[in-house]
């Protein structure tokens, strides 16, 4: 048992370890708000082309959402960061990561979105276009804020995976949250910093956790 | 070398990639072991807490919440760095194998429980008050005629989640793990060429494309049905 607190909660570690992590916690921080709007941006995007009649825009895009779907957000870090400069282009930790993140995000909002757009009854755009509404008039303000309330749940649940996504960038050694916390771990050769980054993130975290479940029995209760 | 010969010598090498494409087979091998297991153990274990949760007990549904919260707030390689790197300080040291398996397992079983209870719940009071007043007991009631129907509802987000689960085996990478992508950075380390790395780029697209191909269209097929 002392062990255990020496180890994994020992709070003098804990304390000093704690400028470090604060850090690495405002780089994390600082990379959710590149990579959520940027990623809910592209999604956007992809769920309205995956909407358009000619099949030359939408089966790409199809193709498009089902490859980044299948592929490992890790393996395409490390793809992007140690493949791509072999082509002689230099590429920063941290572009590697948002381009990885945007790649994977946008084909996942994509689909959450394009499902949304779906529930949408096509009514309403036809009621919008009757009122006068240009075409992208009746997307942005009838069609997308609708389709926006109906997939809540997921699109929040989406950004609570892509908040935990970027642990991954510690692997290609951009300095976020976990990598501060697995630098202190082994200047200290004590797990107790990379506990504390498990606590932060938790904090950070758990209210999502919650407001998910909640949204989600929301819906749920509309339904019936 | 013009442009493209070189663009193909970094990428495309065929020589590089004859040399690696053993190891690169075995990791393909042993991302499938590790998947297969987090799947099999993980959705058991999720099934197993959401019909401990079904029977009402406060302090265990307490700890199974808590339990599921943790792990559904906790990023899986945060978990893994603690398991790997974090238990053997007590005395209990992992093989990067059996900690990749239970960290992912666990977070698995953690959206497994939740998904799975989202469907119990999900089936009206009206079938639990039928069934057990045609004389089943609470047992039976829930296997034979609440779980069925609540497994229908739980098989989208089910797929969906179990998916983004076997994608994490690459986390196995940081702790050493030999899968696939872990077997390809060593190769490209040891040749200076990017080939390997092409190669394991495509091992994941043949060994995931078809499972997310078949999501969608289980997603379409047990969608659920709105009133």
């Amino acid at each position: 048992m002392e062990s255990l607190i020496y180890n994994f909660f020992n709070l003098d570690i804990m304390w000093r370890a704690m400028p470090f992590l604060l850090r690495g916690f405002g780089m994390t921080v600082l990379l959710c708000l590149i990579v959520v709007p940027l990623g809910c941006v592209g999604g956007l995007m992809v769920a309205l082309l995956g909407g358009v009649p000619s099949r030359w825009v939408r089966w790409p895009v199809m193709a498009y959402v089902d490859f980044f779907r299948a592929f490992p957000p890790l393996v395409l870090l490390i793809f992007i960061y140690a493949g791509v400069p072999f082509a002689g282009i230099d590429v920063p930790a941290i572009a590697a990561v948002v381009i990885g993140f945007f790649l994977n995000t946008s084909a996942y909002y994509g689909e959450i979105l394009r499902a949304g757009i779906e529930s949408v009854g096509y009514g309403q755009t036809e009621a919008a276009r009757s009122t006068g509404l240009t075409k992208l008039q009746a997307l942005t303000y009838v069609i997308v804020p609708q389709a926006v309330r109906n997939v809540l749940p997921d699109l929040v649940s989406n950004t609570l995976e892509v908040v935990k996504l970027t642990a991954l960038a510690s692997v290609v050694a951009l300095p976020e949250l976990l990598y501060a916390a697995n630098m202190a771990r082994s200047i200290t050769f004590n797990p107790s910093p990379v506990m504390a980054a498990a606590i932060i993130y938790l904090i950070l975290l758990w209210p999502l956790v919650r407001l998910i479940a909640r949204l989600e029995h929301r819906v749920g209760m509309a339904r019936h | 070398m013009t442009q493209w010969e070189r663009f193909v010598f970094t990428f495309f090498n065929q020589e590089v990639i004859a040399r690696y494409l053993p190891s690169i087979a075995k990791g393909f091998v042993v991302t499938i072991e590790v998947a297969v297991l987090v799947v099999a153990c993980g959705l058991a274990l999720g099934l197993v807490l959401a019909l401990v949760r079904s029977f009402q007990l406060r302090a265990v549904n307490a700890a199974i919440v808590a339990y599921a919260d943790v792990l559904r707030a906790m990023p899986p390689l945060v978990l893994l760095t603690l398991v790997y790197f974090g238990l053997p300080t007590v005395g209990l040291t992992f093989s990067g194998f059996v900690s990749t398996w239970l960290t992912l397992t666990l977070v698995l079983s953690a959206f497994a429980e939740e998904i799975f209870w989202a469907g119990i719940t999900s089936v009206p009071k009206g079938q639990w008050e039928a069934a057990r007043s045609t004389g089943l007991g609470f047992g039976q009631a829930l296997i034979s005629v609440v779980f069925p129907q609540a497994v229908r509802l739980t098989i989208p987000p089910l797929t969906n989640r179990t998916i983004a689960l076997t994608k994490m085996t690459a986390l196995g990478t940081v702790v050493g793990l030999g899968e696939i992508i872990n077997q390809a950075t060593t190769a490209q380390a040891f040749s200076g060429n990017a080939s390997p790395l092409v190669v394991g780029a495509f091992a994941y697209v043949i060994l995931f494309l078809p499972v997310v191909v078949l999501a969608r269209w289980i997603e379409t097929r047990f969608a659920w049905r709105r009133q």
